[in-house]
């Protein structure tokens, strides 16, 4: 594959990972805060928390979301793609504060440009650095 | 409980996103079109280490859901970015990813904006 292709297709499932795991956690921390139970150590207590309409369409989202990481690890490094999906973090915020009403304070719009600075620098090194490893199927 | 709760979450994170990459280094390219999703599917069933690393994943995710639903979501996905350090050296000395100065600088910026998201 060229490595215009590749870099277009390994941006495409970033955005694709980064939206579905921001509204993924969204749907789920909405759920849970409007159930009447805790979750705790009974496993009972987290399996009918999947019947919660909040919590399941989070759960979709975010097996959705697992499958695009994995496609993404297989185009990129892990150290590449972990401080790229750090964007997440700034939309978990953002999110918080406008559909959960959560406090957002002036000083993580400084934490905002420090991890989008660090995300420029992290985008201009190559994706890959290891070839495929032998033995692989 | 939240502190046991983040340590969970951030030990069964850091060994799921190793095994994760590794498996998919190995597999080679992927892609998300519906054949695909059909094939890492399938990947997830026949590789043991993917398998594990879903097992690992399990117990994150329902460790960041107790804690979403005792701390601000502002809190909760901040806090658990703190594997990403240790994610980033066990890259470079487990996976040999090659970690220059520039992604070095910019994972340490962005861990430093993450850190100061969660306050």
């Amino acid at each position: 594959m060229a490595i215009s292709q590749k870099l277009v297709r390994t941006y495409f499932l970033l955005v694709l990972f980064l939206a579905l795991r921001a509204f993924g956690n969204l749907s789920l921390a909405w759920g849970t805060k409007h159930m009447p139970e805790t979750l705790a150590a009974d496993p009972l207590v987290y399996i009918r928390s999947m019947l919660h309409p909040g919590i399941a369409v989070g759960v979709v989202m975010l097996i959705v979301a697992l499958l695009v990481r994995l496609a993404l690890l297989s185009l990129a490094d892990l150290s590449f793609i972990l401080p790229m999906t750090a964007i997440g973090y700034v939309l978990a915020a953002l999110l918080g504060r406008v559909f959960l009403h959560e406090t957002v304070s002036p000083q993580r719009w400084f934490a905002v440009l420090l991890i989008f600075g660090g995300a420029a620098l992290v985008s201009s090194t190559p994706q890959a650095t290891t070839g495929k490893i032998e033995g692989s199927k | 409980m939240t502190w046991v709760l983040l340590a969970v979450m951030v030990v069964a994170t850091v060994l799921s996103d190793l095994l994760q990459s590794y498996e998919m280094k190995r597999a080679g390219e992927q892609s998300v079109g519906a054949r695909g999703v059909g094939r890492l599917l399938r990947m997830i069933v026949e590789r043991r280490y993917l398998m594990l690393s879903i097992f690992c994943l399990v117990f994150s995710f329902f460790s960041f859901m107790a804690l979403v639903q005792t701390a601000p979501l502002s809190f909760a996905v901040p806090a658990s970015a703190s594997s990403f350090i240790l994610e980033t050296l066990a890259a470079k000395v487990l996976l040999k990813e090659q970690i220059g100065p520039r992604r070095a600088a910019g994972c340490l910026l962005v861990l430093c904006g993450v850190a100061l998201l969660g306050k």
